[in-house]
């Protein structure tokens, strides 16, 4: 198995008494594609904040690239934000910039390059990201949400991060939209060799997409492993979860199309 | 040039701008690259790429430790161009991975639109002159619609009272009047005493202290009183309301409260535009007297005319026209500023940027219509010599 690349240990988050996190422990190892699962109020997107910086945790230690992300001086934790991209949910692009200006901005940080490559390199992201080129010249408010979102991607991606997290990605896209987003998630990570670390509740996007599921529960990580792994635990959440009408709808709409 | 290995496995952290670096040899086949290729170390060796020029071009890829998207479009990117020139390039001893990014970066290369040409000519001048007085027919339109609306809905709440929202009124009152007092009083006050200032050395030349009284008495109950407080309520109120309104427009509340059957107009905009027609006069009225007082102030301590004897003077030689003159253009400034307010609030779309555009412009159009139609009415109430 390959090496972790962010380890957990032993974080806990609380919000004023209400413990969402106690003595939680995680890996996510290179270049897999890892699903956090969980139901609502177990704290998956404030795993994915507390792993991207945007919130210390009251206790634990989280490793990323074997370095010690907490207690490290500024200039080590930017050096490990630049080897990160994190989509949010809506997209959180900057409202005042195009698509294409948005996906400039990581670039344009980061120093060095002429402004006709950074455009070039903007529109080679946007394009990959599965947006047409006009996209590039829109608005975010003038773009409908699967695109937001796609863009939102594209300026993850814009610096080549080894590690993406994607916070629930295909929330609110038709069905069509989002069986692609998963394509492009799954074709993303194997080529660029990428480690995604993705929140959903859509287990369409968990079949297709990920290598491995880790389901929150009782304020930790209760069980990691394969689809398969899931289907066999006994947890009464776990069990309602993969196996609920929804769930089996899926794994036929798989197997079907297998 | 140090280069830096770094390897897909290495989880060292170098500083990300300066630690990869790609270098470029040439060999007997063509050139070959060793390093990182990625975005960046491509500022570096991005000028040597460019050098290459006019010649078929192996490239030996076996020493490269690492590559990215950017890498690899940087690559493509110099195919293309000696491809243009009529010369091929090609990658050698290509590790798989690389390879498979490299295909992959080909295939999704974006394929530019067909840029449209800007044709700037005079008809198009004239067009877009065209549309801009079309807009403001248009916005002038949009803003009586938003006058009628109110009255109807006025009319509508005066037949059935129970349909009026007495708390929202009083709290939109206690908003824009009570919470302004302090700054309108303060501003009347301050007006009064530069008036009387400037007026006591003026009148002074003349022996005609006296007539300070007069002067001020006239330009704030006339005028300034009540023209700067409207001023004042314009830039705070009107900005608020296009905010208030505004934010709700973006999040679809008012689409909400028009599928729960509650009208828009009679809940947001009768009590704002009524609490402005109710508060305005008072807070004039406010301006006006602080006016006098820091008038009445200044005149006794520069000319040394008595608070008794001012208000003697004002009593008798100030026509209680000027007053009324005042105070009849309130009612107007409060409908122009509600009404412009709420206005630009419905014109809010659905992102943060036209909220702040729509209420900067609020703003400015309040104080520009406010402004405009004390001249009208200066105008006015000279021809028919009052």
């Amino acid at each position: 198995m390959a090496e972790p690349v962010i380890e957990l240990r032993g974080i806990v988050n609380q919000f004023g008494s209400h413990r969402v996190h106690d003595n939680l422990d995680l890996d996510v190892h290179r270049g897999e594609v890892l699903g956090v699962v969980g139901g609502s109020g177990t704290g998956k997107s404030v795993l994915l904040r507390t792993i991207a910086g945007l919130r210390p945790p009251q206790g634990g230690s989280i490793r990323i690239f074997g370095q010690d992300a907490l207690n490290c001086p500024e200039s080590t934790r930017r050096a490990i934000d630049m080897r990160m991209g994190v989509m949010f949910q809506d997209g959180a692009l900057f409202s005042s910039l195009t698509v294409r200006e948005n996906v400039e901005v990581p670039l344009r940080n980061l120093g060095g390059l002429a402004a006709g490559m950074r455009r070039e390199l903007a529109d080679l992201k946007i394009a990959m990201s599965g947006l047409p080129y006009f996209a590039g010249d829109k608005y975010p408010s003038e773009l409908s949400g699967g695109m937001r979102k796609r863009a939102g991607l594209a300026r993850a991606l814009a610096l080549d991060p080894e590690i993406v997290f994607l916070d629930e990605p295909t929330a609110g896209l038709d069905p069509i939209g989002a069986s692609a987003f998963d394509e492009l998630i799954k074709a993303l990570s194997d080529t660029l060799g990428l480690t995604v670390f993705l929140v959903t509740h859509d287990l369409d996007t968990l079949h297709a997409t990920c290598d491995r599921i880790a389901v929150l529960a009782e304020k930790r990580v209760m069980y990691t492993g394969t689809m398969q792994d899931m289907l066999h635990i006994e947890h009464p959440w776990v069990h309602e979860y993969f196996h609920g009408p929804r769930a089996r709808a899926a794994i036929e709409t798989l197997e079907r199309n297998a | 040039m140090k280069e830096t290995a770094l390897s897909s496995q290495d989880t060292s952290l170098p500083d990300p701008r300066a630690a990869e670096s790609a270098q470029i040899e040439a060999t007997p086949q063509g050139a070959a690259l060793a390093g990182a290729l990625t975005v960046r170390s491509l500022p570096g060796i991005l000028p040597q790429l460019e050098q290459l020029d006019d010649a078929d071009l192996q490239l030996d890829l076996s020493a490269l430790e690492q590559i990215d998207t950017a890498g690899a479009y940087a690559l493509l990117r110099l195919r293309k161009r000696l491809g243009a020139q009529g010369h091929a390039l090609s990658f050698t001893d290509v590790r798989p991975d690389h390879d498979a990014l490299i295909a992959r970066v080909a295939q999704s290369l974006p394929k530019p639109d067909a840029p449209e040409a800007p044709a700037r000519d005079l008809m198009e001048s004239f067009a877009w002159l065209g549309k801009k007085v079309v807009e403001l027919g248009r916005f002038m339109g949009d803003l009586h619609g938003m006058l009628g609306l109110f009255l109807a809905r006025l009319v509508t709440v005066i037949r059935r009272p129970s349909e009026f929202r007495l708390t929202a009124l009083v709290h939109h009152c206690d908003q824009v009047g009570l919470k302004a007092v302090p700054i309108v009083a303060l501003m009347g006050f301050l007006i009064g005493i530069v008036l009387a200032f400037q007026g006591s050395v003026q009148l002074r030349q003349f022996g005609a202290e006296i007539f300070v009284v007069d002067l001020i008495a006239i330009s704030i109950l006339r005028e300034l009183g009540i023209l700067l407080t409207a001023i004042i309520v314009a830039g705070r109120t009107a900005s608020s309301y296009t905010a208030a309104i505004g934010s709700m427009k973006m999040r679809e509340e008012i689409d909400a409260m028009r599928t729960l059957a509650i009208d828009p107009a009679l809940a947001l905009f009768v009590p704002r535009i009524l609490a402005l027609l109710i508060v305005l006069p008072i807070l004039g009225m406010v301006a006006s007297l602080t006016g006098l007082i820091g008038g009445a102030l200044m005149s006794w301590i520069e000319l040394g005319i008595s608070p008794g004897m001012f208000v003697s003077r004002l009593l008798d030689d100030t026509s209680l026209d000027h007053v009324l003159v005042g105070f009849v253009k309130a009612p107007v400034f409060a409908l122009i500023i509600g009404v412009i307010g709420c206005h630009a609030g419905m014109q809010v779309g659905g992102n943060a940027e036209s909220l702040g555009s729509q209420t900067s412009s609020a703003v400015v159009r309040a104080i520009f219509m406010v402004i405009v139609v004390n001249a009208l009415f200066s105008v006015f109430f000279a021809i028919m010599g009052i």
